[in-house]
């Protein structure tokens, strides 16, 4: 479908130059989400249905909303920010052209990817969820394990960083509560009531 | 050439009319049954309680939806001075249309279906997470405390039971070996997977609650504490989207269990009575039974405290269904009854 590869990529382009340019911080991440939702358009008419629905659940439902909920809690101040473009303008400007050339190499060298790739050619008309797992799970098993390792260490890291008892915050333990007995709690005391009758 | 193109495009043009037509079908049905769930949901609460509910509008109170429908329509829409009004109006925008995209791959019976795609249930699972954008917009636009506290609420709150609804239907995928609905379906033609994945189905229906904020986990909209959360600020037009969202979603969320544990259309015994009635009147039956769950909960429990949703999420739901995913694979490796699609 030309027509709405057009219209995705154009939206895609639009929303990318709008995200860098936006002036509210939560504009920009709203953009991005966009951009992100226009490329899974993409992949979609490129028949990579998988990886767009991965894209989808992973980026927008995930990891983008976590970064709009930082920029919302975030009270970001504009004047600070044009105050650090000039300090980070080489540095992203040398980010930007390594991506850029990394983009150009891997564009120039798209034949020799594709024949690497011959051995996925579809023979049993699977379709490319099965493609991709049979793929992963087979050649390259031990990458895969460990890009998931490398993830499980750093939730840790996440989890050990902000995991900290403070004192005077109220929690509710429920080992504690169904532990709880009768004598525990309760005290009874006779006492004599001397003005009684 | 050029000529050529033309055409070309005129019938890409075609094509998205009669597309546009078939969503309306779909469209239509789907916003008077979401009217009639309103209605249905006050008459359960209302007999729960002891009550009669809607009985003046029409016959029964029938009208009683269309009558509530026009009453939002007519009313005046005001967006606060201090809110972000394209954020704001957007938002309500969002969340209804996201309800609706994610019917077009529902099959509601053998051929029954708009969208017939491979990945049909990753389509949807994507589709609910996107969800999350419509509250959250909703909460930060508004520039209130209520609707901004009652919206990370509820995102905390639908991230964290869509991790195990995704462990859930790897469950189901793994008895399957497909992410298509209908193969899913047909994989229940034997016996439905709420019988051997009985667990995994309770904690379906369980996450389903709060991911659709339903009472007992309809924290963002707690009343005594947030006003009414996310959409304190909304009024009319843009308050009854959100609310035809949430019943939309509702009915998804429903359909979806039906699809993943009850055998979709597929008729309760393969007798051929059964088999006279069409699927998607066993579908509509099916899905109906799972809508009166979610209304006689809301009848009957109270609301669960914030931290104690996220325990049951995080530290109850979580590690049962790993385990169950666990299990279940073990389970088919074992009696090498792992369904191959290899061909």
């Amino acid at each position: 479908m030309n027509l709405f590869f057009f219209l995705f990529s154009a939206i895609i382009v639009l929303s990318a130059i709008a995200v860098i340019s936006s002036r509210n911080p939560v504009h920009s991440v709203l953009f991005l989400i966009l951009a992100f939702v226009n490329a899974a358009g993409i992949f979609v008419l490129a028949g990579a249905e998988f990886l767009a629905m991965i894209l989808l659940i992973v980026y927008v439902g995930a990891v983008a909303v976590l970064f709009l909920f930082v920029v919302m809690m975030l009270n970001i101040n504009l004047e600070e920010i044009k105050f650090q473009v000039k300090k980070y303008f080489f540095s992203g400007l040398f980010v930007g052209l390594i991506l850029l050339a990394e983009l150009f190499f891997s564009f120039s060298n798209l034949d020799l990817i594709r024949n690497k790739n011959v051995m996925v050619t579809n023979s049993k008309n699977l379709t490319n969820t099965h493609q991709i797992g049979s793929i992963i799970y087979t050649e390259y098993f031990f990458v895969f394990q460990l890009s998931g390792c490398i993830l499980l260490v750093a939730m840790i890291g996440a989890i050990v960083l902000t995991l900290r008892k403070r004192p005077g915050v109220l929690r509710q333990t429920v080992s504690k509560q169904i532990d709880r007995k009768k004598e525990d709690s309760i005290e009874i005391i006779k006492f004599k009531n001397n003005n009684a009758n | 050439m050029k000529v050529n193109s033309m055409d070309n495009l005129f019938q890409q043009l075609n094509e998205v009319l009669i597309i546009s037509f078939y969503v309306l079908l779909i469209v239509g049905p789907l916003l008077i049954a979401v009217a009639f769930l309103t209605y249905l949901e006050r008459k359960v609460i209302a007999a729960v309680q002891y009550r009669k509910g809607p009985n003046v509008v029409g016959m029964f109170g029938l009208l009683q939806p269309f009558a509530d429908g026009v009453k939002l329509f007519s009313k005046e829409t005001i967006i606060p001075a201090s809110a972000n009004k394209i954020i704001f109006v957007l938002a309500p925008m969002i969340s209804f249309a996201l309800s609706l995209v994610a019917w077009s791959v529902i099959p509601i019976s053998e051929n029954l279906v708009l969208a017939n795609i491979n990945v049909g249930i990753l389509y949807i699972f994507a589709i609910s997470s996107l969800s999350i954008y419509g509250v959250i917009m909703a909460g930060w636009a508004s520039n209130s405390k209520y609707a901004f506290l009652g919206a990370l609420r509820s995102t905390a709150q639908m991230v964290s039971y869509e991790v195990s609804i995704g462990f859930v239907i790897v469950c189901v995928l793994l008895c399957v070996g497909s992410l298509n609905l209908q193969d899913i379906v047909l994989a229940q033609k034997n016996y439905w997977f709420f019988i051997p994945l009985f667990p995994m189905f309770i904690v379906f229906i369980i996450s389903a609650l709060a991911e659709t904020n339903r009472a007992p986990f309809d924290l963002p909209e707690d009343e005594s504490a947030l006003v009414a959360g996310y959409f304190t600020e909304y009024s009319s037009m843009l308050f009854a989207m959100f609310f035809l969202g949430e019943y939309s979603a509702m009915i998804l969320m429903s359909s979806l269990g039906v699809i993943l544990f009850l055998g979709g259309w597929l008729p309760p015994f393969d007798y051929y009575v059964f088999n006279l009635v069409p699927g998607f009147i066993w579908f509509f039956l099916k899905v109906g039974i799972l809508l009166f769950i979610f209304l006689w909960v809301r009848a009957t429990l109270p609301r669960f405290r914030y931290d104690q949703l996220m325990r049951l999420g995080w530290k109850v739901f979580l590690p049962l269904s790993l385990f169950w995913v666990f299990i279940t694979a073990t389970v088919l490796v074992f009696f090498d009854i792992l369904p191959n699609f290899y061909g």
